[in-house]
């Protein structure tokens, strides 16, 4: 019991103080991007699927693009925005868990807008006229479209969620991967693995690959169960 | 409900100049629809061309031509999805879309919620409260025999029980007339004389009726007037029993015989 994995079960079964402090702190960011990006992403998406205006494809095409845009380049960009010298540098958000969330939002923003445009425009080319028949003018429609398309738009969140809680290199940029304060399961993994002390590395590995199994069972099964409940 | 029979059968002009949404018991507000030479082209070419006609209230029109003649563009112009691209549109009371019209698609879409929710839902989009709602939404179940059904998802139901539930979304929603596409033509006999008979009562509670359908037998059965497009063009426009005695036009002659007439 003296291997990597030996400890990383002693930890976990434990619930060791520190691990448990982490994995928190992990939950606490991603879910807090992954629900501002849902805000802001859902009705923007939306918007973007109904809406007609110069420039429209260029906008698709660049949130398209964003959905691969590189954790450590997002970490830059927000590292620049919120540095001491930065435009919100005032603001002393660098290196706090602010910052992780502001960082982690700007990844899975354009992972919501961009899925849920496809969901969405899809879905009015079926309802255009029955809504429009109905009374629904375009605006109107963006709700009635949202909530019609909310078991696939719930696989656009999963995914957003996924690149948040695996992606590393924004956290360490922002967030100084400081101990107790804004270490994460990701930049935790870094460090630990760097030292040699796999103990806790190979704990967070297995934590991290365990709520992601169980995240994708539920999207899976919520969308089976929706498919025969709701056709 | 029990709304009378025949009560408003017939003119009811006088009633024009009155505030839009009266009652089916009041008289018809929006009604005679008219189009004026109106026309419908895409890119150049034209899909309808010249149409003019009054569509009077309290009666059955039934559209019939070839497929391509324009037949659903023509109802789709009535109701207001498309503008014409030449001539006019008038509604009786000046308004450019009336709030007491409502269409049944061919294949109706129907939201992905329960069926309550889906009548409850145009009725929501009309500002009606929700104490207002909920007994409209119980009155229609009612009325239609859906009350079994009203917490099912509407997408799992059967083709005619769809239909059935679209006719009755239409309903709900107090129409004075109703634009019907095809309604029944996806669905086995005995779910179309279900809708029919449904389009019938519409009738007799003074709904004012304008449905296409390349079913001969259906047009016979329900058809009041008749309106015969060809190459998007009005052919012929008049009582249904002269036309199907023996139509002018050599087109509408050939389409009652069965001709290929394209």
């Amino acid at each position: 019991m003296d291997g990597p994995f030996g400890i990383a079960l002693g930890l976990i079964t434990s619930a060791d103080a520190a691990l448990m402090q982490i994995i928190g702190l992990s939950l606490r960011v991603t879910l807090t991007a992954v629900l501002i990006a849902c805000v802001l992403g859902l009705p923007l998406g939306a918007g973007l699927a109904l809406a007609r205006f110069p420039g429209r494809a260029a906008v698709i095409v660049m949130f398209n693009a964003l959905m691969g845009l590189p954790p450590v380049v997002a970490g830059l960009l927000v590292y620049l925005l919120l540095s001491r010298s930065g435009p919100f540098g005032d603001l002393g958000l660098l290196f706090t868990p602010t910052a992780m969330v502001i960082a982690q939002t700007l990844l899975i923003l354009p992972i919501v807008i961009s899925l849920t445009r496809s969901v969405v425009e899809d879905l009015w080319v079926e309802y255009r006229e029955q809504l429009r028949s109905l009374g629904a003018g375009r605006l109107r429609a963006v709700p009635t479209l949202l909530w019609d398309g909310r078991v696939s738009l719930l696989t656009g969140v999963l995914a957003g969620f996924g690149r948040a809680s695996a992606e590393v290199g924004a956290v360490l940029i922002v967030g100084g991967n400081i101990a107790g304060h804004t270490r994460t399961m990701t930049t935790a993994i870094t460090l630990e693995t760097a030292r040699g002390s796999l103990g806790l590395a190979v704990a967070l590995g297995i934590i991290l690959m365990a709520l992601t199994l169980t995240l994708n069972a539920l999207a899976w099964g919520a969308g089976q169960w929706a498919r025969g409940r709701l056709g | 409900m029990g709304a009378g029979t025949s009560r408003m059968r017939g003119d009811t002009i006088s009633t024009e100049g009155t505030p839009m949404r009266a009652l089916r018991d009041t008289g018809s507000a929006i009604l005679p629809l008219r189009l004026d030479s109106a026309g419908f082209a895409i890119d150049g070419k034209p899909l309808l061309s010249t149409l003019t006609l009054s569509i009077a209230p309290g009666r059955r029109l039934i559209v019939m031509g070839a497929n391509g003649a324009g037949k659903s563009l023509f109802l789709r112009l009535c109701h207001g999805l498309i503008e014409p691209t030449s001539g006019r549109r008038f509604w009786a009371d000046g308004s450019t879309r009336p709030d007491a019209q409502a269409m049944v698609f061919q294949r109706p879409v129907l939201l992905r919620r329960s069926v309550a929710a889906n009548l409850d839902y145009p009725l929501k989009l009309r500002g009606m409260s929700r104490g207002a709602r909920r007994d409209a939404v119980a009155t229609t179940l009612q009325r239609f025999g859906l009350e079994p059904l009203a917490d099912r998802p509407a997408r799992l139901l059967s083709g005619g029980e769809q239909q059935r539930l679209a006719l009755a979304r239409a309903w709900a929603m107090r129409p004075e007339v109703l634009f019907l596409d095809e309604p029944c033509s996806a669905l086995d006999p005995s779910a179309t004389r279900i809708i029919e008979k449904m389009i019938e009562s519409f009738a007799a509670e003074g709904i004012t009726i304008v449905m296409t359908t390349h079913d001969l037998g259906q047009a016979r059965r329900l058809a009041q007037d008749v309106a015969f497009l060809h190459r998007g063009r009005l052919i012929e426009h008049g009582p249904a029993a002269p036309f199907f005695a023996g139509p002018q036009a050599p087109e509408a002659r050939a389409f009652l015989a069965g001709d290929l007439i394209w």
